[in-house]
């Protein structure tokens, strides 16, 4: 049995085999088990650096690569470029060069450029991990999400798994498409069509009607609604938006009886998702951030924790 | 080139290694009368069935069965970083509370020491045992730590060209331990952990 990640860094989903996809689920599986633990912290990383880079704001990701790294005794700093010299004018290119004279192992990397993550790999010598780039991918968080979904369903293969909401902005929504349709899953789509980014049909069947995504769903994955991302009018109101694609308990009683709500959070209650839904039965999305530690302790490991990488 | 190695001799068949464990667990229940206060963790891959067997033939000998727990030592190993492309994690499964209770470690072969090194910093931060012991099946000597076994189903002197192979049911179908030699001499001049996986693999995991 070979440990199965072979890439020095992670970019993405869309480059990965599915061997490649359990081995850092079948790592994470392994690792939760020392979240439990009275001593929350193993030697395995010990004299590894890694730097998170944020230009965009975050809770989750942030905390949870944070944790991660503590658990696995790595030095870590976080750099939120709201109080950095980025606000001066320095490049990407300026900050990364500067915070690899210091000789991290790692860079975490968020950003709201597309591609940002591949550039800093071409240039820099340390391990990257994309955080989330622009509306590109959020591979660490497809890759939590399909642990939960594979924790609460033994398996992948064959799950029927509807992508709910905005999807014009959402990286997640790519990311997971990827990898849940390499795993065997089978996706749909929905969002109104003025939230439905061209070609993206060629990656999973798109409908406009909720109620038609969910029927028979295993499991549905709620997007947040990217207020912040949006400059045009991509629909009338928040509350004829939540009418028309709103995940509501009616809705959710459309699809199967053991269906599982996700969502990658920050939640917008009342919006794509109803509160009563969000804090229901079915809701896993605490789930998702426990998981969301495990994988990127698996992230970590994987990319610090040999030698041989390419 | 990884090295290949040939068999150079059986060291136990599975009558005498059946033999061997029964011999070890009546060990352990002379110095521990009252098994009850025992925990036998075993060290992945092949102590954790070692472990289960040992307390199975406690229980046949001494009416009570010992909890067994698992310990995968990869995150604890000191050169984790070195090793090579990175080990498959398997997880550490401890059932129960260690606090002053006995800890019997079991492994399939001592040899340098440094995993039971790296077991041991593992199993104090799960608690504070009263005290840990190490049984394991095979000392083959070559230490490079202050380490040596309570219990020893086998203690014999090698080189460091030799490896020890233990074979169990569990994991591999049969029951055996095999003395095995190196046939070619290695290319670079490798350190037992720069071979690659498969060749550990066909070692066992006796060289970490």
């Amino acid at each position: 049995m070979t440990a199965g990640y072979p890439h020095r860094h992670l970019l993405g989903i869309e480059p990965l085999e599915p061997s490649h996809i359990q081995a850092v689920l079948d790592t994470a599986e392994a690792l939760r088990e020392v979240l439990d633990r009275p001593i929350k912290k193993v030697p395995a990383l010990r004299g590894k650096t890694v730097v998170n880079l944020f230009y965009e704001p975050s809770t989750r990701t942030r905390a949870s690569f944070e944790i991660a790294e503590k658990v696995l005794s790595a030095d870590s700093l976080s750099i939120a470029t709201s109080t950095s010299s980025v606000l001066k004018g320095e490049t990407l290119l300026d900050t990364a060069r500067n915070l690899e004279a210091m000789n991290p192992d790692m860079i975490v990397l968020r950003h709201s450029a597309s591609g940002a993550p591949h550039f800093l790999a071409r240039h820099c010598r340390s391990a990257i991990v994309n955080a989330g780039d622009g509306a590109h991918e959020h591979p660490t968080q497809a890759l939590l999400d399909a642990l939960t979904l594979r924790q609460k369903k033994g398996r992948l293969d064959g799950l029927r798994v509807a992508i709910v909401g905005d999807l014009m902005h959402s990286r997640v929504a790519r990311s997971n498409v990827w990898l849940l349709t390499k795993m065997g899953a089978s996706v749909v789509l929905c969002a109104p069509p003025t939230l439905v980014p061209p070609g993206i049909e060629a990656l999973a069947p798109v409908t406009y009607r909720i109620d038609e995504a969910v029927e028979g769903a295993d499991a549905i994955m709620m997007l947040r609604l990217q207020q912040e991302r949006m400059t045009g009018g991509y629909f009338p109101t928040l509350r004829e938006y939540h009418a028309r694609f709103g995940l509501t308990e009616e809705r959710v009683r459309r699809a199967r009886k053991d269906v599982l709500i996700l969502h990658p959070g920050p939640m917008n209650r009342g919006v794509e998702i109803a509160s009563e839904v969000a804090d229901g039965p079915w809701s896993v999305i605490l789930d998702q951030v426990t998981n969301g530690v495990a994988v990127r302790m698996a992230v970590l490991y994987l990319l610090l924790g040999g030698t041989e990488a390419d | 080139m990884p090295p290949t190695y040939r068999e150079r001799q059986e060291l136990m068949d599975a009558d005498r290694l059946s033999r061997t464990l029964a011999r070890m667990a009546h060990e352990i229940l002379e110095r521990h009368p009252d098994i009850r206060g025992t925990v036998l963790v075993g060290v992945r891959t092949r102590g954790v069935p070692l472990a289960r067997r040992l307390a199975a033939r406690l229980r046949e000998a001494g009416g009570v069965e010992p909890p067994v727990g698992a310990l995968d030592i990869t995150l604890y190993r000191d050169d984790l970083t070195t090793v090579g492309p990175q080990p498959v994690l398997k997880g550490t499964d401890i059932p129960t509370s260690i606090d002053g209770r006995t800890v019997v470690l079991v492994d399939d072969v001592l040899f340098t020491g440094r995993t039971v090194r790296a077991a041991l910093d593992e199993l104090i931060d799960f608690g504070r045992p009263s005290r840990i012991e190490l049984a394991v099946l095979v000392d083959r000597g070559h230490r490079e730590l202050p380490i040596h076994a309570d219990y020893a189903g086998k203690t014999l002197t090698t080189t460091r060209d030799e490896t020890v192979q233990v074979l169990l049911e569990e994991d591999d179908g049969q029951d055996r331990v095999v003395l095995l030699e190196r046939v070619a001499p290695p290319v670079r001049r490798a350190g037992p952990r720069a071979r690659p996986k498969e060749a550990r693999a066909a070692a066992g995991r006796r060289r970490r």
